[in-house]
Parts: C-alpha cells; structure tokens; sequence
C-alpha cells in the first residue's frame, strides 16, 4: 500500500493499493488474491503505478468488454495519461510506436495493411508447415539427451520458426531478436537498456524493409515495403509494424506452450481427455480453455477516458487512465460458471485472454492453430512426458508482462 | 432473422469465421468480413448470436423477424 498522493485524486490515499499485485505462494496459475478481492467489492477503482500515477483498475468480465469497445476509451501510448507498465514500456511504446498504441482512424488504416495475412483462410493453410515444424522439433527432442528444458527446445522455436516464415525474417538471427524482446518484455528494464533494445531491433527491421524494397518476396516484410514504396506509410512506421509483428508473434504463443504444458501436467485428468481425443473439437475448446485460464497477457490492457465515462458505479474522467485486468475478468463468475477450475470441455470462446474491441489479438487465428497443432501433438507423441525438477523449482515470470515460466524441465 | 455487418467497423478478427463459415467469410484482400447469405436457415440462429456476441469491434447484429402469421 502507498501513502502518496496524485493530484487531482478523489480516492482516499492510503487505501489504494499497488498495482500490478503479486499472485499468492503456492498459487502460480491464478490471478493475485486482492484482485478477487476487488472484484467482489469495488470493480472499478483506484490503483497505484510505479510512477505513482492512480489509474482506475476494472475488474469485472461485462464493464471490461463494454470499455474495450467504447470509441470514448484511448489507447494512444502518448496521452500524457496512458498508464504505462514500466519505465521501459513507456520508452518502447514512444520509441517504437505502432498501431497497437493509436487510435482509429490511423489505427484501423495500419491494422489493414496486414490483416489479410492473419485470416482464418490463410492461417489455415499454414496448417500442415506448423505440423511439420512440430513434428520436427518433437524428433529432436526425442533423439537427444534428457531432461531438456521445453521452453529452449520446443515452446519457444515454434512461435519463432513461424513468424519469422510468415514476416520473411531470418530465423538464423533468433538469437539477436529474442535476446532484445527479453529485455523489453522484463517490467524490472531501465529504460536506457529499454532504449538501447528497441533501437537495436528498429535498425534490424530497417535493413530487412530496405532488402524488402529491393527484392521483394512473398511475406509480410514485404507488403509493408510495397507501401512504403506507395508513399502510405513511412519507412519507420513499416519498421514499428515489423517490432510489433515479430514481438507478439513468438513472445506470446511460446508462454501458452511453456505454461500450459505444465498446467495440463497439474491437471492429469485434463491431460488424458486430451490426449485421448483426437476431436479437432476438443482440442480447440482445450486452447480456448488454456486461454482463459492462464491469461498469460496479465500486466493489464491499458486506455484512458477521453470523455467522462459512468461505469461500476463510478465516474471515470476525461482524461484519466484506466486498466482493464483481463486476467481477473476471465475468472469473472458471472461469465465464467466456477471460474478457477480448469475444465477443457466448457464453450469458453467468450473470454478476453486476446483482448476486445478493435484492438483485439489480431494475431490470434495464427496462435490458435499453432497451439491447437501443440497441444494436440505434443502430449500424443511424448505420452509419459513429466516434469523433471519439483513444481517449487520452476521460475515463473512474475516480473513479466507476459507470464509464463523461464524454464520447463521434461523428461520422459 | 437478418444478418447485417458493418465492414467499417470490422478488425478483421475472424471470430466470426470460426464460429460460423456458413454465414461469415473474409475478404481475400484485407480479411475485411463478407456475409455469405442475408437470411441464415434457422438451425444457424444460435451461432450467428454466438458470432456477434464474439465479434470485438461490434460489426454484426440481427434483425430477428416476427414470424408472419
Ligand atoms: C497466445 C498468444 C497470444 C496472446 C495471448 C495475445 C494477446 C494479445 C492481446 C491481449 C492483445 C490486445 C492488446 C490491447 O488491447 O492493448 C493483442 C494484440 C495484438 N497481438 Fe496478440 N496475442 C497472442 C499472439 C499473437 C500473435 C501470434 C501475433 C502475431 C503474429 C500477435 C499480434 C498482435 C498484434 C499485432 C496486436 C495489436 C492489435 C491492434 O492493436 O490492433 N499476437 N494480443
Ligand atoms: S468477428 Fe467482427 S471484427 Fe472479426 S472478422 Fe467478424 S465482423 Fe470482423
């Protein structure tokens, strides 16, 4: 709890807690206990930041989908407002500005120019290429030494190997790129190391768009090139776009494969319904299920009012900032029936682990089916597969803006 | 029941697509949503109220008709 006090607060200080919150010992797969908390007594209300700002803090499934899509609610990342994760995170977000931090009309005019790449047609057609990447990564594990850690060896490869294919991105320089989107997905980054690591990888995305002008190829890089060549987008908003595609394309999807693994292995039961189902059904509402549950985006969707806003009882001013905590949203129980149980088999398609409104996961039919064809693959082909090392031993990222675990020893 | 979308509003999601092909495709172009048919046979009526519940940007709604006589 904090003392200090932000202007233009009508909260009483000294209770507003900090935020984000720490989950409780023992309890690594379920959202910090205070949110519960707030949940049931005060959905909308305030909280403290690192630079002591007290944004609003919403916790409930309904007002969080019903701000997300209310026109009157900002996610421009240079509102002097906009609650920012980290000190790195407002460097990044100004550094490298894409459309995940505009408005509409700007935001829509940019989202379009890569949204054909990401629809249900074409992301299924990647279907068998994410199989065979699958498969191959399984081979390898299978033919070395163990235990192996999955994270290193499979969880975050995938993600990597198919972006890159989709983006036209060097797989070779995965080193380089994951190592930057590390530092910058670490909420504890200073922002001159947060600096450094975005200007790395903005040169990189630079380079690749000027090889891409030259010789054009079939991937995304590419599209962007052409519009830079077409005068609609210059060359550094084609370098933001690329920052953004590249970094929620592995960071992302390689967590749900790396946390959810290991959920499903505290959940014996869930495993063997799984394992035991080769219904594409079942394996879909399964990735649904994993989604909901561990809502691994969990440092909050982060807005501002532009216009005085009634919701939960209170008023939300123009000008103030605003949290929609998806994480306690999907263990909301009035959308959610006995929300912290795990339950592969419940119509879950509902929850907003990929966001709502327009700037939902624009990425999330390409990271369904990579997950479906994980999940599906992986527990079928390594049946015994368990952990190698006791669950208090796993580090989990609680200092992340994207949870998960940093290392998953396996055996088998 | 009418089906109506809003292409402006779309964000090319494609929640609409998975929950029901029969009704909602995506343009080759810019996945930019396409109603495949106006008036959906009744035994989809469940799941185009799936779809628009699902659709983030709010670009879909019907239009549920009076059963004439
Ligand atoms: C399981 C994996 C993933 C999860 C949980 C996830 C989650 C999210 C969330 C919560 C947002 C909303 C941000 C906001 O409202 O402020 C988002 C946006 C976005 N995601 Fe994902 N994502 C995943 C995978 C991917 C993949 C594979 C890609 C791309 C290749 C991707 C690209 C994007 C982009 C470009 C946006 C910004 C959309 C916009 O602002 O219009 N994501 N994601
Ligand atoms: S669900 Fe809505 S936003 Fe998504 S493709 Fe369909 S109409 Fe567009």
């Amino acid at each position: 709890m904090s003392t200090i006090s932000a202007p233009g607060t009508d909260a009483p200080s000294a209770e507003v807690p900090d935020y984000p919150m720490t989950r409780a010992v023992g309890c690594p797969f379920d959202p910090p206990p205070t949110l519960y908390t707030l949940q049931g007594r005060a959905p909308v209300s305030r909280v403290r930041l690192w630079d002591g700002s007290s944004p609003w803090l919403v916790t409930r499934y309904e007002d969080q989908r019903a701000l997300l899509a209310d026109p009157r609610i900002s996610a421009d990342s240079t509102h002097p407002h906009h609650p920012h994760q980290s000190p790195g995170s407002l460097v990044r977000r100004r550094q490298s500005r894409s459309f995940i931090s505009m408005d509409d009309p700007e935001h829509a005019r940019q989202r379009r120019m890569v949204t054909a790449a990401f629809s249900i047609k074409h992301v299924e057609a990647l279907r068998p290429a994410i199989q065979k990447i699958v498969d191959g990564l399984i081979d390898a594990m299978l033919a070395g030494p163990k235990p192996v850690d999955l994270v290193q060896a499979f969880a975050l490869p995938v993600p990597s190997l198919v972006i890159c294919e989709l983006l036209g991105v060097p797989y070779a320089d995965h080193d380089f790129f994951q190592a930057n989107s590390k530092v910058l997905i670490k909420r504890a980054t200073p922002p001159e190391q947060a600096r450094a690591a975005t200007q790395r990888l903005i040169d990189y995305l630079d380079r690749l768009i000027g090889d891409k002008l030259v010789h054009p190829a079939d991937d995304l890089l590419s599209t962007l090139a052409a519009r830079v060549k077409a005068g609609e987008l210059s060359r550094r908003e084609a370098a933001n776009t690329g920052i953004l595609l590249l970094i929620a394309g592995h960071e992302t999807t390689a967590n749900m494969i790396a946390l959810g693994t290991l959920t499903l292995l505290q959940h014996p039961d869930q495993l063997a319904r799984l394992r035991e189902s080769d219904d594409p059904k079942v394996i879909a509402s399964a990735v649904e299920e994993l989604l909901r549950y561990l809502n691994i985006v969990h440092s909050g969707r982060r807005r501002v009012a532009l216009e005085d806003i009634e919701i939960g009882g209170v008023t939300i001013r123009a000008g103030e900032g605003v949290i929609l905590a998806n994480d306690i949203g999907n263990r909301d129980p009035a959308a959610f029936p006995d929300p912290d149980r795990l339950d592969i088999g419940r119509d879950t398609r509902h929850h907003v682990a990929f966001g709502f409104g327009v700037h939902q996961c624009l990425g999330q039919p390409l990271a369904r089916v990579e997950l479906q064809v994980v999940y599906g693959t992986l527990y079928r082909r390594i049946p015994t597969v368990q952990l190698a090392v006791d669950l208090e031993e796993i580090p989990f990222k609680h200092d992340g803006l994207v949870y998960g675990v940093y290392e998953l020893p396996i055996t088998w | 029941m009418k089906v109506i979308v809003d292409q402006n509003k779309c964000v090319a999601s494609g929640q609409c697509v998975l929950a029901t092909p029969e009704v909602f495709d995506q343009r080759e172009e810019d996945g930019i949503v396409v109603l495949l048919t106006e008036n959906p046979p009744e035994h989809l009526a469940d799941d185009v109220r799936q779809a628009a519940v699902l659709c983030p940007a709010q670009a879909i709604w019907m239009e549920e008709q009076e059963k004439n006589e």
